[in-house]
């Protein structure tokens, strides 16, 4: 079964907090990957290849980069989740 | 009429006899890159784990790094030159492409007349090297092989872009491989994906200054798509160093050393976790005062682990190797 909006970001939080050490509860639909949670170009990598699995999704390269916030990201899943 | 021809004869297994290094004189800090690109130590650091790189003077060519290297190699194997048998020198930064430079180096070595040739696999270039003498040695074409990995990447690095500004090094490093009574080089799991060729490649070929007025066309670069090449370095390569384990036969666990090719500390960390590596494995890490020296990384790195006392002769190790092309190559080693 499709993951809801909150799974999506509760799922993506956890992810984050493994990969970049953030507290969960930072983890925002409105922050910024790189400027508000300290997710660099090649931990969002990382976060990316993790959200692929957890949410049976594929996430190609030329996508990575217009995924800014948490939101953008959500979004994404949502849509392309398998 | 079909006539027999005699069957050749060669070793039934090859190793690594011995292995040399050359790194360039002048050692490049972050602060030097600094005055080129708006980027900071930290964030260098942050992004690659490298904190210098050896960077080649006019008198450092890819010829006289790979004597030095060669000769070590030679040396360490307790070999003289005129044992060697064959010549593999993988380079892409050697801007002369007749004749190969192996020849040169073979001549400069004084290793009589072997086979030379120079092979182009980017950052693999190792490890393709390495399954070529072995298949040479275990046919019998020639009994001591010497593989050099070369590059002078300064020379094609861009020190205006500030993603790759930082990333390379020069330097040569080499092996002998010579007949073993036991297999101590594993299967070669290697390969090619050429519909990725853009993702790490020059700028431009070099007949764009035939064509244009040279004054108008900046030199040529190395050129990468970071996070795509990020991705595949970690989650594709792991998948077949994996492989390398599987067929070699040879347990995580039984590994004493695992040497990547050095492109980057967050590849070769991210690796490590993909792969689950156990922690008594030793993790080259010399990419941190070395940088990125695509095919000359493996062989440098290895020859640090053993200089330096963190593996020894007779340790098992993971070797693998992945970059432009975008091309692979992984295997278990015995170490020299």
């Amino acid at each position: 079964m499709a993951a809801t909006q909150e799974e999506i970001l509760e799922g993506l939080a956890e992810i984050v907090n493994e990969i970049a050490g953030i507290p969960t509860e930072d983890v925002l639909l409105d922050k910024s990957f790189t400027d508000d949670l300290d997710v660099d170009s090649l931990s969002m990598v990382e976060v990316v290849v993790a959200a692929e699995e957890r949410f049976d999704v594929k996430i190609p390269d030329d996508d990575v980069k217009n995924l800014k916030t948490v939101g953008d990201a959500v979004d994404y899943i949502l849509k392309h989740q398998g | 009429m079909t006539a027999k021809i005699k069957p050749s004869k060669g070793a039934p297994y090859a190793r690594i006899l011995g292995v040399g290094g050359y790194r360039p004189t002048r050692v490049v800090p972050n602060e030097e890159i600094l005055k080129h690109i708006d980027s900071s130590d930290e964030w260098i650091r942050s992004r690659s784990g490298i904190a210098t790189r050896h960077w080649a003077g006019p008198d450092e060519t890819v010829a006289t790094m790979s004597v030095e290297a060669g000769g070590k190699a030679i040396a360490d194997a307790g070999l003289s030159p005129e044992q060697i048998g064959a010549v593999i020198v993988s380079t892409v930064s050697h801007f002369k492409q007749t004749p190969a430079i192996a020849t040169e180096i073979a001549h400069l070595l004084g290793t009589g007349k072997p086979a030379a040739f120079d092979i182009s696999a980017g950052c693999a270039g190792f490890g393709y090297g390495l399954a070529l003498a072995k298949g040479m040695i275990t046919d019998g074409s020639a009994e001591h092989v010497l593989v050099i990995g070369v590059e002078r990447l300064s020379d094609l690095t861009d020190l205006e872009d500030r993603a790759t500004a930082f990333l390379f090094g020069d330097g040569a490093g080499a092996v002998v491989v010579g007949p073993s009574k036991e297999p101590a080089i594993g299967p070669t799991v290697w390969g090619s994906e050429g519909d990725k060729s853009d993702t790490i490649t020059q700028t431009l070929p070099w007949d764009v200054y035939r064509d244009q007025d040279s004054a108008e066309v900046r030199y040529p670069a190395l050129r990468q798509e970071g996070q795509a090449v990020f991705r595949w370095a970690v989650y594709e390569m792991a998948k077949v160093a994996q492989q390398a384990l599987d067929e070699a036969g040879v347990a995580p666990e039984d590994l004493d050393a695992f040497i990547p090719h050095q492109a980057n500390m967050r590849i070769i960390d991210s690796m490590i976790k993909t792969l689950k590596l156990p922690e008594h494995v030793t993790v080259a890490r010399d990419v941190e005062t070395t940088g990125n020296t695509s095919a000359a990384s493996i062989p440098l790195a290895m020859e640090r682990l053993l200089a330096t006392g963190q593996a020894k002769s007779g340790d098992t190790a993971l070797v693998i190797g992945f970059g432009a092309g975008l091309v692979y190559a992984a295997t278990v080693v015995t170490l020299p």
